[in-house]
C-alpha cells in the first residue's frame, strides 16, 4: 500500500477545533465510565449513606426544617454536594493525570485552541457530574418525595455549578504538582465550604454574624438556589444565586484560559 | 528556495537564568533530511520544544513551511509532526485510540483517520497490537507507535528527537528503511540523535548544536571532507606476529588477525596494500574504525581541531 494513498493533509480537514473537542469529550466521557467503580459507585454509597443516617435516623428526632420534613430538605443539598465534587474531581484528576503522564502534550503540539482543550475537559467534568446527580438523584427517590418546583433553575444550577467547579477543578489541575496537590483542595475547602453552606440547615437558624460569614460561601448560593428548584424555599435571592455563579464562572474561565495561553504547569 | 523550517536569532532562557539558546539561526530546505546534532545540554530538546509549542521562547523566529509559529500557530503546527524522545502517550489507552485521539486532535474525523491508522500500524508492525492498550508494547513498539502518531496528519516536517534510542540494530535498520521511504516521498525530515552513524547514513545536511549556538552548518558530505584522518581496520588473511612496517602511514595490530591503518587525508590506500603485499600480508575485508561524524563531533564540541 502507497503512501501517497493518505497524502490528504490536516490542513485538508479545515478549521479543527470542532473535531478536536469531540475527541476530548469522547476521551474524557470514556475515561470515567471506563473507571466507574472509583467514579460513579462512591458517591452513590456515600450519599445513601447520609439519607439513612441524616435523612431517615436523625432527622426524624429533627422534623421540619424550611417547611419540609428534614430528609426532603437536605436531598437537594447532598444532589448539589455530589455535582460539586465530580465535577471538580473529574476535571482535577484527569488534567493533572495527563501531566504526569505528559500525554497533555498531544494536544499541546497540535493545532486545537486553548479554549477548545479547556471546554473539552469542563465538558467531560459536567458529563460525570450530570451523571453521578443523576444517580444521587435516583436513590434519593427511596426515601423521599421529589416535586420539581422550578426545572429551569434545576437545569441551569445544576449546569452552572458543574461548569464552575469544573473550571475550578482544572485550575487546580493546572498549578498541581504531584498526586497530593489534586486532593488537598476538596478536601480542605470544598468539603468544609460544602458543610458550611447549608446542605444540612438553614442559615436562618445561625446567629446573625454567622449567618453573614456564611453568604461569604459561594456553595451556599448554589445549594439554595438548586433547593429553590426542587422545593421551591431558598435562604437566598435567586438574583444573587445566579449573578453569583455566572461572574464566578466567568472569572474562573478567563484565569483558565489565560493559565494555558501562558504555559502555567505544562510549558517550560 | 523554499524552507521547512526557519529559525531567526532563536534565544531562550530559562527562570532560573540559564541560557540554552544564545540567539540561534537556522533554515532546512523543503524535502531535506537533516541532522541536528549535539552533546547533552547543547540545546536540541530546547529547540524542539519551541519548534512544538512545549517550550516558550525568549525572543526570535520560527517559520514551519512558511508559517510563522506565534501568528499563524494552526497553519504551522498542522504542517509539523514530533517524535519525542520520552514516551508521551497514555499508557492506559488502547494502541489504536492514540492515533484516533491524535487524528482527532488535528481535525481529522475518526472514520476519515482510520484507513490511514490502519495503514501506519500495519506498516511500522502495529496492527495486531492495535486493541492492546499502548503500557504493554514493547519499548520499540512504543517508538514505532510514536512514529505513526506523528505521521497520522501527514505533515510537511517531521522531527525525530532521538528516534532509536534504545531500539536494537534489526529495528533501527527498519526504522531507517522507513523514514528513507517517507523523505523519498516529500516529507523533509529532521533528525536529532546520538547515534552518529544514524546521521551519516540518512542525512544530506547537518548541524552541530553546542552550549546553545549553532557552531557548524553543512552538508554531511563537505563535513566529512573536512576530515584529516581515517583509521581503516584490515581483517587478516591469515595471523601476523608483528606490525608491518609501512613508510608514511602509522600501523597498529589489534590483534594477530586485525591490522588498524591510520591514512590522512592526501595518502593513498594503494601504497598500504602494496606495502603490505610486499609484507606478504593479504587483507580479506576492510572498514573504517570508528564513525567518521562521531570524530568531528568529538572535536567541535570539545573545542579541539583536527
Amino acid at each position: 500500500m502507497s503512501l501517497a494513498n493518505y497524502e490528504e493533509k490536516a490542513t485538508d480537514f479545515g478549521n479543527p477545533n470542532w473535531v478536536a473537542y469531540q475527541t476530548i469529550v469522547r476521551t474524557e466521557i470514556r475515561r470515567f465510565t471506563r473507571i466507574w467503580v472509583q467514579t460513579m459507585i462512591p458517591p452513590a454509597i456515600t450519599m445513601t449513606l447520609y439519607f439513612i443516617i441524616f435523612g431517615s435516623l436523625i432527622g426524624r428526632r429533627i422534623g421540619e426544617m424550611g417547611g419540609f420534613d428534614y430528609m426532603a430538605y437536605i436531598v437537594p443539598g447532598l444532589i448539589m454536594m455530589s455535582v460539586i465534587t465530580n465535577s471538580y474531581a473529574n476535571v482535577s484528576s484527569s488534567f493533572f493525570g495527563s501531566k504526569f503522564g505528559r500525554f497533555v502534550e498531544e494536544m499541546l503540539v497540535s493545532p486545537i485552541s486553548n479554549q477548545t482543550i479547556l471546554l473539552g475537559y469542563v465538558t467531560g467534568g459536567v458529563a460525570r457530574a450530570v451523571s453521578v446527580g443523576i444517580i444521587v438523584t435516583i436513590l434519593s427517590l427511596f426515601f423521599t418525595h421529589l416535586a420539581i418546583h422550578n426545572i429551569f433553575a434545576v437545569v441551569s444550577i445544576t449546569l452552572l455549578t458543574a461548569v464552575l467547579f469544573s473550571l475550578l477543578g482544572f485550575i487546580n489541575g493546572v498549578y498541581a504538582k504531584r498526586f497530593d496537590d489534586v486532593s488537598i483542595v476538596p478536601t480542605f475547602v470544598l468539603t468544609p465550604l460544602t458543610y458550611l453552606g447549608g446542605v444540612f440547615f438553614s442559615i436562618d437558624l445561625l446567629p446573625d454574624f454567622w449567618a453573614g460569614v456564611a453568604q461569604l460561601n459561594p456553595i451556599l448560593y448554589v445549594v439554595n438556589a438548586f433547593r429553590f428548584g426542587i422545593l421551591g424555599v431558598s435562604d437566598i435571592s435567586l438574583g444573587w444565586a445566579y449573578g453569583i455563579l455566572i461572574s464566578m464562572t466567568i472569572v474562573a474561565y478567563v484565569i483558565a484560559v489565560r493559565l494555558l495561553a501562558n504555559g502555567a504547569g505544562v510549558r517550560s | 528556495m523554499s524552507y521547512a523550517l526557519e529559525i531567526n536569532g532563536l534565544k531562550k532562557t530559562y527562570d532560573n537564568g540559564f541560557e540554552a539558546l544564545k540567539g540561534i539561526d537556522l533554515a532546512v530546505e523543503t524535502g531535506d533530511f537533516f541532522a541536528l546534532l549535539g552533546p547533552n545540554g547543547a540545546g536540541k530538546s530546547t529547540t524542539i520544544g519551541i519548534l512544538c509549542s512545549l517550550v516558550n521562547k525568549s525572543s526570535g523566529s520560527v517559520k514551519v513551511m512558511g508559517y510563522d509559529i506565534d501568528t499563524d500557530f494552526g497553519m504551522a503546527k498542522r504542517r509539523l509532526g514530533v517524535v519525542p524522545q520520552e514516551f508521551n502517550f497514555n499508557q492506559f489507552e488502547k494502541t489504536e485510540n492514540i492515533l484516533i485521539n491524535t487524528a482527532g486532535y488535528y481535525g481529522i474525523p475518526r472514520d476519515q483517520a482510520m484507513p490511514r491508522i490502519e495503514h501506519y500500524l500495519k506498516r511500522l508492525g502495529l496492527w495486531d497490537k492495535r486493541d492492546n492498550p499502548s503500557r504493554a508494547l514493547s519499548g520499540g513498539m512504543k517508538r514505532r507507535l510514536l512514529i505513526a502518531r506523528a505521521l497520522v496528519h501527514q505533515p510537511d516536517l517531521l522531527i525525530l528527537d532521538e528516534p532509536t534510542a534504545g531500539v536494537d540494530i534489526e529495528l533501527r535498520r527498519g526504522m531507517w528503511d522507513f523514514l528513507t521511504e517517507i523523505n523519498s516521498q516529500g516529507t523533509t525530515i529532521i533528525l536529532t540523535t546520538h547515534y552518529l552513524e544514524e546521521a551519516e547514513a540518512l542525512c544530506r545536511n547537518v548541524s552541530i548544536i553546542n552550549q546553545g549556538e549553532i557552531i557548524v552548518h553543512s552538508s554531511t558530505r563537505d563535513l566529512l571532507a573536512t576530515l584529516h584522518t581515517v583509521t581503516f581496520v584490515c581483517d587478516l588473511a591469515s595471523p601476523v606476529q608483528s606490525v608491518p612496517t609501512i613508510d608514511g602511514y602509522e600501523c597498529v595490530l589489534a590483534d594477530p588477525m586485525t591490522l588498524e591503518v591510520e591514512v590522512d587525508k592526501g595518502q593513498s590506500l594503494n601504497e598500504v596494500f602494496a606495502a603490505l603485499s610486499a609484507h606478504e600480508v593479504s587483507v580479506i575485508s576492510m572498514r573504517t574504525k570508528t564513525n567518521r561524524l562521531e570524530e568531528l563531533f568529538v572535536s567541535m564540541t570539545s573545542g579541539g581541531a583536527r
